[in-house]
């Protein structure tokens, strides 16, 4: 960008301003580059197409619902259901799919049914002002029960193959990695270059200074959530679609995994602050880690511990620095 | 700026002239709970004034300011901007109409940068319909040096600024609404001096280009600095508006109090009792020394000093906080050992401390909450907190210290401060004292409250209550005091009885002591 005629300088350089403003990002990045370097050496079959192409599609669906999840903690709230909505989008979905219904049937009723119940979630929370982990605890419970019950646990296959979107390869790729791809980056440039999006942040940093700026700080919770509820529904037809069958129960500890990419990948707890790139570029490294662990033959159960630890050493460092600024 | 042309009072708003005024109540009225807070409230505000509007804690100035930024409704009256009425669903309304606020808190996002605080809400669009930022980095530069804070840097995020460059961010963010109405409310309030100087220049600036100011304050040097008009609110009532020219600080405190003055300070009542606390050659390290007096039931002594003349401290000593390394403190004539604030209390001795808002209250509990808090041990029945008793007590302070709530349950934060410092009073006189210590009992509180907080000291002094006051204020400790010690460098350097304490004398010990102790 130039500035005519401006001799002092506006402010910082754009470089300045990168590094300031994806700090977090940076370190997440450069992580998995170091993992990949690191690993590759010790066991040059990390580095192989095939792990590649898991760490990347198997976990894609990860990534797609922290970019929900990161608007939603950006915001000020937290969701802890995601996890049993996927589980639930994913059975509909499925449902549909092997009772004969079109495949765009079967892909769009669940994207539709994830955003009018986050957005009912978000009404709740936003008018009745109950905070959104008590709201979200008790649709947990519900989306939970009512899986179970209605379903007994039982397993789908023989989906059409048509259906299968997640293991599609355009151009030699999985289809999950486009979605991770495109949807990071279009919903990068929304909550950086709209109105709406901005709002996001403004409601998170200090609801009653966005109230005072014109902002209808109620509306916007309505709106983050449903928005959620989208990227949860393209996750849940992204985990539905790439094994050949769906449990239909909820996904263990999906939810932890999704918060805590949100939160690793620099979005503040408190709000008001972070990025969906880190939380897409964090889910990356959770599935390095993870893939990391079996090459190294480790335990794969390490890698709970080692997401608890990273999550705290965030957190503290995000308080740290927030104390620092004062 | 002579801005005599017009009549004084507030009624002159008729049509001819109003069509050029940026803003004119009529008749304003609202109401919250059931409870009037403004009633029939009518002025106008001209373009390029600065308009003070005044009154205490509670004299409805804060839900006046809300009702001109959109941020409460009136339930009566008219707002009108340019001659027309109109109606302010919300703040985006009042912003239209160009009415902005620096509120007292200053409503800014801390994560954010600084060009994005200013423009959030109304940011410059590319011709996509998306957020141009570097237009928006452009325009925040121009604003700032246009409020002469070349020295702030857009990029940076608000949450590492000062409270002087938090408020010139509002300010740049008001005149990117173009507005013609700033409302600040108690600007200087968190301000230190040469930010305060700082901010006059900018509201001169402001006011050459055509912005009309509507300034909250209580600091009178800044209304008499700044204002062309002032109008006064009492109890939610409109008092006055008149040119500054008309009035003197004397004449806006009776407006404001709605009783003149020289009755602020009450009379004694009753005679001094026997001797309450007695201290021999008290000392505490090098903070306290040698310190000897005697407090009589019924009597307030104010204990003066420059701040570290070891005031607080030798009251920390008496309360058990930091207790005594030698000497001797007599309660009721016998030598008692405190050692802790609890031994304190036991002995009938209480202590309010400087800082309210710290050590004083849990602002988001009740009345009750709070009141109880000082008292737990006396209300239990059995293991349990007796409910009923802890809200008839606090039923009792309310009545007792004329606290204006609506109820025990009330949360202290929706209280001003004046009634807030009454909680902090009721909490610690229903333990049932015999010997209060007070340390700034007026500090940061209005002048009306105040003076019930002074009548309030009397009636207990009257009740037969011994009392120490220390207080900065030397009007306060000349008002209230039936005998002033002057502290420095932790000793008693004078004493004065009521007749002899004059400002002169006062004040000449308090810099001669200080003079000595700096020696």
């Amino acid at each position: 960008m130039t500035v005519e005629a401006s001799p002092a300088p506006l402010g910082r350089s754009a470089f300045q301003r990168f590094i300031g403003g994806y700090g977090q990002e940076i370190v997440v990045f450069l992580s998995i580059v170091f993992l990949f370097i690191v690993v590759g050496a010790i066991n040059p079959r990390f580095l192989s197409d095939t792990n590649i192409n898991s760490i990347f599609a198997g976990n894609a669906y990860i990534a797609v619902a922290a970019i929900g999840m990161s608007m939603i903690i950006i915001a000020g709230h937290i969701d802890v259901s995601v996890g049993a909505l996927i589980g639930v989008i994913a059975t509909i979905a499925g449902t549909l799919a092997v009772s004969g219904y079109p495949v765009w049937v079967a892909w769009t009723v669940p994207v539709l049914f994830s955003i009018v119940v986050n957005g009912l979630v978000g009404a709740l929370v936003a008018y009745t002002r109950i905070p959104s982990i008590v709201v979200t605890l008790g649709m947990l419970s519900i989306l939970k029960g009512g899986l179970i019950s209605a379903t007994a646990g039982a397993w789908i296959s023989d989906m059409p193959p048509e259906f299968m979107i997640a293991q599609m390869r355009p151009f030699g790729i999985p289809s999950a990695v486009y979605f991770m791809v495109i949807l990071t980056i279009i919903a990068s440039l929304f909550i950086r270059y709209t109105d709406f999006g901005r709002s996001i942040y403004a409601v998170g940093g200090n609801m009653e200074a966005a109230r005072a700026a014109g902002i209808n700080p109620e509306r916007t919770v309505v709106g983050v959530f449903a928005l959620h509820g989208f990227f949860a529904g393209i996750a849940g037809i992204l985990f539905a679609t790439q094994l050949q069958v769906i449990q239909s129960t909820v996904p263990p500890n999906l939810e932890l995994t999704v918060i805590t990419a949100s939160v690793i990948g620099g979005v503040s707890i408190l709000g008001g602050t972070g990025t969906v790139i880190g939380s897409t570029l964090a889910a990356i490294l959770f599935a390095c880690i993870g893939s990391a662990l079996i090459f190294l033959n480790v335990s794969a159960y390490w890698l709970r511990a080692v997401l608890g630890l990273m999550i705290l050493a965030t957190v503290l460092a995000d308080m740290a620095r927030r104390r620092r600024a004062k | 700026m002579g801005s005599g042309t017009q009549n004084s009072d507030s009624a002159g708003g008729d049509g001819a002239t109003s069509g050029f005024l940026p803003i004119e109540l009529r008749a304003v009225s609202k109401s919250f709970a059931g409870i009037k807070v403004v009633s029939n409230v009518s002025f106008d505000i001209r373009p390029g004034e600065v308009h003070a509007l005044m009154g205490e804690n509670g004299a409805g100035k804060s839900t006046m300011i809300k009702i001109m930024a959109g941020l409460h409704q009136a339930d009566e009256g008219d707002i009108l901007v340019n001659g027309k009425v109109v109606k302010f669903a919300s703040p985006k309304d009042a912003h239209a109409a160009g009415i902005a606020t620096v509120h007292q808190e200053l409503l800014l996002f801390p994560e954010l940068t600084v060009a994005e605080n200013i423009f959030l809400g109304q940011t410059p669009k590319t011709a996509m319909g998306l957020i141009d930022w570097q237009a928006m980095r452009v325009r925040a530069r121009d604003l700032l040096n246009s409020l002469d804070s070349h020295d702030l840097d857009i990029d940076q995020k608000v949450a590492s600024l000062s409270v002087g460059n938090r408020q010139r961010i509002e300010i740049a963010r008001a005149l990117a609404q173009d507005a013609r109405v700033l409302i600040m409310d108690e600007p200087t309030a968190a301000l230190a001096e040469a930010d305060v100087q700082r901010l006059m220049a900018i509201v001169r600036n402001l006011c050459a280009r055509g912005v009309a100011i509507v300034y909250v304050s209580h600091r009178m040097p800044e209304i008499f600095a700044l204002a062309n008009r002032v109008t006064v609110l009492r109890d939610g009532q409109h008092v006055a508006t008149k040119p500054v020219s008309e009035v003197d600080e004397a004449k806006l405190v009776s407006m404001m109090v709605g009783r003149s003055i020289d009755r602020l300070y009450p009379p004694k009542q009753g005679e001094n009792g026997n001797v309450a606390l007695e201290l021999r050659k008290v000392s505490f390290g090098k903070v306290v020394r040698d310190i000897s007096f005697s407090l009589r039931y019924g009597e307030i002594l104010g204990l003066a000093g420059l701040v570290g003349s070891g005031r607080t401290e030798t009251a920390l000593t008496i309360f058990g906080i930091t207790p005594p390394t030698s000497g001797d403190i007599l309660v009721d004539g016998k030598p008692q050992v405190i050692s802790s604030p609890e031994a304190a209390r036991d002995l009938g001795i209480a202590y309010v401390p400087e800082d309210r808002g710290q050590q004083g209250l849990i602002k988001a509990q009740s009345i009750e909450d709070n009141i109880a808090l000082a008292n737990l041990r006396r209300l239990m029945r059995g293991i349990f907190v007796d409910a009923a008793r802890v809200t008839e007590e606090a039923r009792k302070a309310i009545t007792r210290f004329g606290i204006r709530a609506r109820g025990p349950e009330q949360l202290v934060r929706q209280l001003s401060g004046g009634n807030q410092q009454k909680v902090v009073l009721g909490k610690w006189l229903a333990t049932n004292p015999r010997i209060l210590i007070m340390d700034e009992p007026t500090r940061g509180i209005d002048v009306g409250a105040k003076a019930e907080i002074h009548q309030l000291m009397r009636k207990l002094a009257g009740e037969g209550m011994a009392i120490l006051m220390i207080s900065s204020e030397l009007p306060e400790v000349l008002g209230m005091s039936d005998r002033v010690l002057v502290m420095g460098g932790g000793r008693v350097v004078a004493e004065f009885d009521k007749a002899h304490a004059t400002a002169e004398a006062v004040g000449a010990e308090m810099t001669r002591s200080d003079a000595r102790d700096a020696a």
